[in-house]
């Protein structure tokens, strides 16, 4: 399952709150972040993880995968020597040329991705997984993320990459067993975003999206004419009480507004569209991710 | 408390940087209104503007170039324009081609670099170049346009630092000294750099294909001939950035994550000998204790005013979940301040509606460019 969206939208929360929801399921399952981001750590308050995967409650990791430490695995399953990778990563011309071929870093870190999926880990000893969790990077560069094996697969027209491009591919199309969800926020450029979003991922990457989650969505505490009655309130009153009538209606403006944002996504994308409350909490940890987790559908 | 008037003053350029989702797009084009209305020929910088905030400055067209914002929109919405508001949505590809174009010495050369698939690649996918190109055009319309101040919106990266970083990864791809001399068949450099090289290149071609070595070899030979003049620009640019005249703003929400961002952001620009102007935080919540209000007793007060014990409770409770956000977000707020010793916090409420028009800009400007008591003053009423 892969989490994409918007920069700021709470992806890595969602995709935590899905772990946390499978894990308690049964399943074992398996956080991963990319480009070496540690979001989700944070969420468990935990140390940063690395390139390792750890064990954050029972049945569910963590991992952040970072590209460079994807490359050196990656290198290293392929030559099958130790010693023959380590040199090769200590020349200077080999390391320019990994950094300098656009896309390589994206492609690796899918790679681990796909390996992380396996059955038949190729990584020694590697755990079994039954769900891997993905927070995708930001959009902008979302959609390029998951194009890389295919962009690679047509410039390397031989070669062990190569296949190897097409064979993550056909993983990341997958239907029966590679979902995408989006996740959105309930203003106008996260839901513009996530409309044409969907489009990309849908027609130019081919991969099923699932589910639009619509994080923080406000509840609607106040009724029209309960917010006529606290306008009045607002206007004359004084102290706290014009205080809490002018916040109560801020709640209510932005609820309605949110309201509108919520159709127009509903008409915008043809997946369905499952909406999470804001939580009123002062920072988001794992216990905030649990209820979300409770409310995922 | 230093005011947004007095850092901005005497400066040419202004650069807001962030992580995304922070609001950069809207503060860019608040703060360009703010001083242009003030009387300076300003040009705000925009990547990928919200599509509402770009039809109401008229930016529909698309074209890469600075366009004037018809002032007859200020006058509609009541603003004073004293000055020129210019806006442009900046395309990253089209700067880079248009600046392959500038460095190449003929057609021929040009051509060879623009449909070469490494550079294709490079312009429009590869991380960096966005940001490379945002400086570029800042570059160009600095020294070409004719602004008193130019206003960039960067790049929406997930991490602030990129947009540091990323152009001194391209520019070091493009310059590619050691793989350029290495790519000459016949080059000294590849008799002195012997057998590991051979290895390591044979092993590198039997991993990537063999073809796409043959495109870095085209591309770095189509490319060589225009390297000293992409050093020299990237040279000045990065002098631009460090002048005195040029102003960063880091922008931020309230809330932990980009806060700490915000303060490891404004390290790094520290290091960097990089010029820090201030530091805007969006969508704050002001707390109670600074609107002079007292909470006790509350939902008493308020069941004998709205005769309604039922919806007093929930104003009570909606009240008490604001006022946590808003501690919250002050926690943070002084963490923010203390890290970066500066005296320039701007803090903007998180306003009941999202901004989309220039009405909600010149609401944002009200907040950018009070003094911190005016914006206390301002938050009071309408908490």
């Amino acid at each position: 399952m892969i989490v994409t969206g918007k920069g700021g939208v709470g992806k890595t929360t969602v995709a935590v709150a899905l772990g946390l929801r499978a894990a308690a399921e049964g399943k074992r399952t398996i956080v991963c972040e990319v480009a070496a981001q540690e979001n989700a750590s944070r969420i468990f308050d935990h140390a940063s993880v690395g390139f390792h995967e750890v064990e954050m409650e029972e049945n569910l990791w963590s991992i952040s995968i970072d590209p460079d430490e994807s490359m050196r695995e990656y290198v290293l399953l392929q030559l099958k020597v130790r010693a023959m990778r380590d040199m090769l990563f200590r020349s200077r011309i080999f390391n320019y040329l990994a950094a300098a071929t656009p896309g390589l870093k994206e492609l690796v870190t899918i790679g681990k991705i796909w390996e992380l999926a396996q059955l038949d880990r190729k990584v020694k000893s590697g755990r079994k997984y039954d769900l891997v969790i993905v927070d995708a990077p930001a959009t902008g560069h979302g959609v390029g993320f998951l194009q890389t094996p295919r962009t690679f697969a047509s410039i390397a027209r031989v070669g062990p990459v190569h296949s190897q491009a097409q064979t993550l591919d056909r993983f990341i199309t997958d239907h029966e067993h590679t979902g995408t969800a989006i996740v959105a926020l309930p203003e106008e450029m996260p839901v513009n975003e996530s409309v044409s979003l969907e489009k990309d991922l849908r027609d130019e990457v081919g991969v099923a999206v699932d589910r639009v989650y619509l994080n923080g969505l406000y509840p609607e505490r106040f009724k029209k004419d309960e917010a006529e009655r606290l306008s009045a309130l607002a206007e004359n009153g004084d102290g706290a009480a014009k205080a809490a009538a002018r916040a109560a209606l801020s709640e209510y403006g932005r609820a309605k507004s949110q309201r509108q944002q919520l159709s127009r996504l509903k008409k915008g994308v043809s997946a369905p569209v499952k909406t999470l409350p804001f939580l009123f909490e002062p920072e988001l940890d794992v216990e905030a991710a649990r209820k979300l987790a409770g409310k995922l559908g | 408390m230093a005011s947004l008037h007095e850092v901005l003053d005497g400066k040419s350029i202004c650069i807001c940087a962030g992580s995304g989702g922070v609001g950069k797009t809207t503060t860019s084009a608040a703060i360009a209104t703010g001083m242009a209305a003030q009387g300076l020929k300003v040009c705000v910088l925009t990547i990928d503007p919200a599509k509402r905030l770009a039809d109401s400055l008229g930016l529909e067209e698309l074209g890469n170039e600075a366009r004037r914002v018809d002032p007859a929109l200020f006058e509609e919405q009541g603003v004073e324009m004293k000055g020129e508001l210019w806006a442009m949505m900046l395309d990253a590809k089209a700067t880079f081609d248009e600046l392959i174009a500038r460095q190449a010495p003929d057609e021929e050369s040009r051509d060879r670099v623009l449909n070469n698939r490494i550079y294709q690649q490079i312009s429009s996918a590869l991380a960096g170049s966005q940001e490379y190109m945002a400086m570029e055009k800042l570059f160009e319309l600095h020294t070409e346009g004719g602004f008193d101040l130019l206003v960039l919106d960067t790049p929406p990266t997930r991490n602030a630092l990129d947009f540091l970083e990323a152009p001194k990864r391209l520019t070091q791809f493009i310059e590619g000294k050691s793989l350029r001399v290495f790519m000459k068949p016949t080059g000294l450099a590849a008799k002195v750099t012997g057998r590991g090289v051979s290895v390591a290149l044979g092993v590198f071609k039997r991993l990537v294909g063999f073809d796409l070595i043959a495109d870095l070899a085209e591309f770095f030979n189509a490319f060589s001939s225009m390297v000293d003049g992409f050093q020299a620009r990237a040279k000045r640019v990065n002098k631009l950035l460090a002048d005195p005249e040029t102003c960063f703003l880091v922008v931020c929400g309230p809330q932990g994550e980009p806060i700490d961002e915000a303060v490891y952001f404004h390290r790094k620009l520290v290091e960097a000998k990089l010029p820090f102007g201030g530091v805007i935080v969006n969508k704050v919540h002001y707390p109670a204790d600074e609107l002079h209000v007292e909470a006790d007793d509350l939902p008493a007060t308020l069941a004998e005013k709205l005769g309604d014990e039922k919806l007093a409770k929930r104003v009570a409770d909606n009240f008490a979940d604001y006022q946590a956000l808003a501690e919250r977000d002050a926690r943070n707020i002084d963490h923010l301040a203390s890290e970066l010793r500066t005296s320039c916090v701007i803090r903007v409420p998180y306003l009941d509606e999202d901004v989309h028009d220039l009405h909600g800009l010149t609401e944002i400007d009200r907040y950018l460019f009070a003094t911190a008591e005016e914006r206390v003053e301002m938050a009071a009423g309408r908490a």
